[in-house]
């Protein structure tokens, strides 16, 4: 792995990596990388067909059957930045 | 509250008349005065203790034992679990300034229970880490040596309970972050079925490994809060009923089941005959300790380091300091976003997220969390086998006893602190860590635990395995 996708990664998780962090990560992110191969060699040695049903999806009815006792008015209280009642963040429509 | 560890002596004592809530709270005032400017259990201390003990002394006289089983009882709950109207801040700070807008269920449930919340404890940031030192408040010293970590990342939950200062505090247990602290700081550490807890109101992890649960100085009082915030949870459609396993059936005699192969190297000598003696007090006690071989144990923690992180970057993408928590200051919204994520995530965080959109990135995908997801399976069938002939595995929590302040530099080292509890979390079965004596560093007796594991379901059977071989045996 290079220091630049290393930069790249930090774009894609929406963070911005100093030069100087882009370069620590780097090694050790490799290391990490490199120990966790093992993965497929393990993998490799079983039998990857068979599934033992651990994870199955749950659905619910599609109605309002419970909620959290949070209200409206406290979640907005949280925000940031507000006007009113509504969030407020930086323009994304250019219109010039 | 010198003599009353436990939140079983402490009912007791609230029923008999002999010792009241108000007691308890200044018991636990007086000792956070003693240690806690040198522990740093607490990230937060609330304000009206003295009010919520008069209001559980006012139940205590009108319903006597009819009473909630924790009315009065002091529990502290690691900050990553949300109590209405609290900060909730994960250690980090990108939620430094978060108030939480509603109780996690497990909160709810312990407030119906009658349980006085004195605080929220340190943890590694977003419970990332094994020692507490990744917190962006500082970190957390180990009561037994304050020159050693607490272990991580329930971190300040146990230096809180191993203080003096609650009978029983909450954490959350994504690799072992119950578990590893509890053996650092000489508790039990409870570990529940991936299910048996609702994780609504937690901040999330690794989604498919955390589960919340107690820290406690007995079985008995660990069963206590499982047994009080369990249950299926509308709210978490992860969470399992009673008949989602096989019954996991109580035993006169258990089976124990030591992978000796996987003991064989980087556990400290003197970690080792403590274990041993361990397994000698079973046999003596009429149980049976047998070998067994389960080679992708030791394998597990590499899938950990795959699925952890990948679950991370996507669970944690949504701190971007919009709706809640600190907002980035930036040019433009893009900015806004990767300006608030740099300045608000420590470096274990940032290196997780990192790891884990590498994973997860196109081509990537199958090479790691496929397979990582593969191993997964493979080791709850290697598990399932082995339960056939055993009743529990036994393993020591963690390799050797609290390690000092900075020793683990290089992330790799750090993470194999966790070589024994990882795999739990990746199948999802439940394990206690119950204290097995101490080793000596540096002239200090410091705690070390044995871990116990049963198959899916079997938590009734690690309270038993634990009531009896630790609590009846004090």
């Amino acid at each position: 792995m290079t220091k630049e996708e290393i930069l790249h990664l930090g774009t894609l998780s929406r963070i911005r990596l100093s030069e100087a962090e882009a370069e620590k990560l780097h090694t050790e992110i490799d290391s990490i990388l490199a120990y966790v191969s093992q993965v497929n060699d393990i993998a490799a040695s079983g039998d990857l067909t068979k599934k033992t049903g651990a994870v199955h999806n749950v659905f619910r009815v599609d109605e309002v059957a419970a909620t959290t006792n949070a209200t409206a008015d406290e979640l907005i209280a949280a925000f940031p930045e507000k006007k009113g009642r509504f969030l407020r963040v930086k323009k994304i429509l250019d219109n010039d | 509250m010198t003599n009353m560890k436990t939140i079983t002596e402490l009912r007791e004592a609230y029923l008999a008349g002999t010792y009241t809530p108000t007691e308890a709270i200044h018991a636990f005032t007086e000792v956070l005065k003693e240690h806690e400017k040198e522990v740093h259990a607490f990230l937060e201390v609330f304000d009206d203790l003295l009010e919520q003990a008069a209001e559980a002394e006012k139940v205590l006289k009108e319903h006597g034992a009819e009473s909630p089983v924790l009315t009065g009882i002091p529990l502290a709950i690691k900050n990553n679990i949300l109590i209405k109207g609290k900060k909730a801040t994960a250690s980090s700070k990108i939620l430094a300034e978060y108030t939480a807008s509603y109780d996690a269920t497990i909160i709810s449930k312990l407030k119906a229970a009658g349980a006085i919340f004195v605080g929220a404890t340190n943890l590694d940031e977003f419970a990332m880490g094994s020692s507490t030192e990744n917190s962006a408040f500082g970190p957390t010293k180990n009561p037994h040596d304050e020159r050693r970590v607490p272990g991580g990342s329930s971190g300040g939950s146990a230096a809180a309970v191993a203080m003096g200062a609650v009978p029983a505090a909450l954490g959350t247990d994504t690799g072992g972050s119950i578990r590893q602290p509890a053996s650092y700081c000489g508790l039990v550490g409870y570990k529940p079925t991936y299910g048996a807890v609702s994780r609504f109101g937690l901040i999330a992890m690794g989604s498919s490994l955390d589960q919340a649960g107690p820290l406690t100085n007995s079985v008995a009082d660990a069963e206590l809060i499982h047994s009080i915030i369990s249950g299926s949870d509308e709210l978490d459609m992860t969470t399992i009923s009673p008949d989602t396993y096989a019954e996991v059936p109580l035993k006169q005699t258990y089976t124990f089941g030591v992978p000796r192969d996987f003991l064989g190297s980087g556990v400290d000598a003197d970690v080792m005959e403590c274990f041993e003696s361990q397994i000698e007090a079973l046999k003596a006690a009429g149980h049976s300790v047998v070998d067994v071989e389960l080679p992708l144990l030791e394998q597990g923690l590499a899938a950990y380091y795959v699925v952890m992180p990948a679950e991370v970057s996507s669970n944690l993408a949504r701190f971007d300091g919009m709706r809640y928590g600190t907002r980035g200051k930036g040019e433009d919204l893009l900015d806004d976003y990767l300006a608030a994520r740099a300045e608000g995530f420590g470096a274990e965080v940032k290196r997780r997220i990192l790891l884990g959109t590498y994973v997860l990135s196109a081509g990537y995908y199958d090479a790691y969390y496929g397979k990582a997801e593969a191993v997964r399976v493979m080791m709850r069938e290697e598990l399932n086998k082995a339960f056939k002939t055993v009743d529990a595995i036994m393993l020591p929590t963690a390799p050797t006893p609290a390690f000092t302040f900075g020793s683990q530099e290089d992330p790799l080292s750090m993470y194999k602190q966790d070589i024994f509890t990882v795999p739990v979390n990746l199948t999802g079965v439940p394990a206690i860590s119950i204290p097995m004596g101490t080793v000596q560093r540096d002239e200090k007796a410091l705690p070390v635990g044995v871990q116990y594991i049963a198959p899916h379901g079997g938590d009734q059977r690690l309270f038993d395995i634990g009531k009896r071989t630790y609590d009846e045996t004090r």
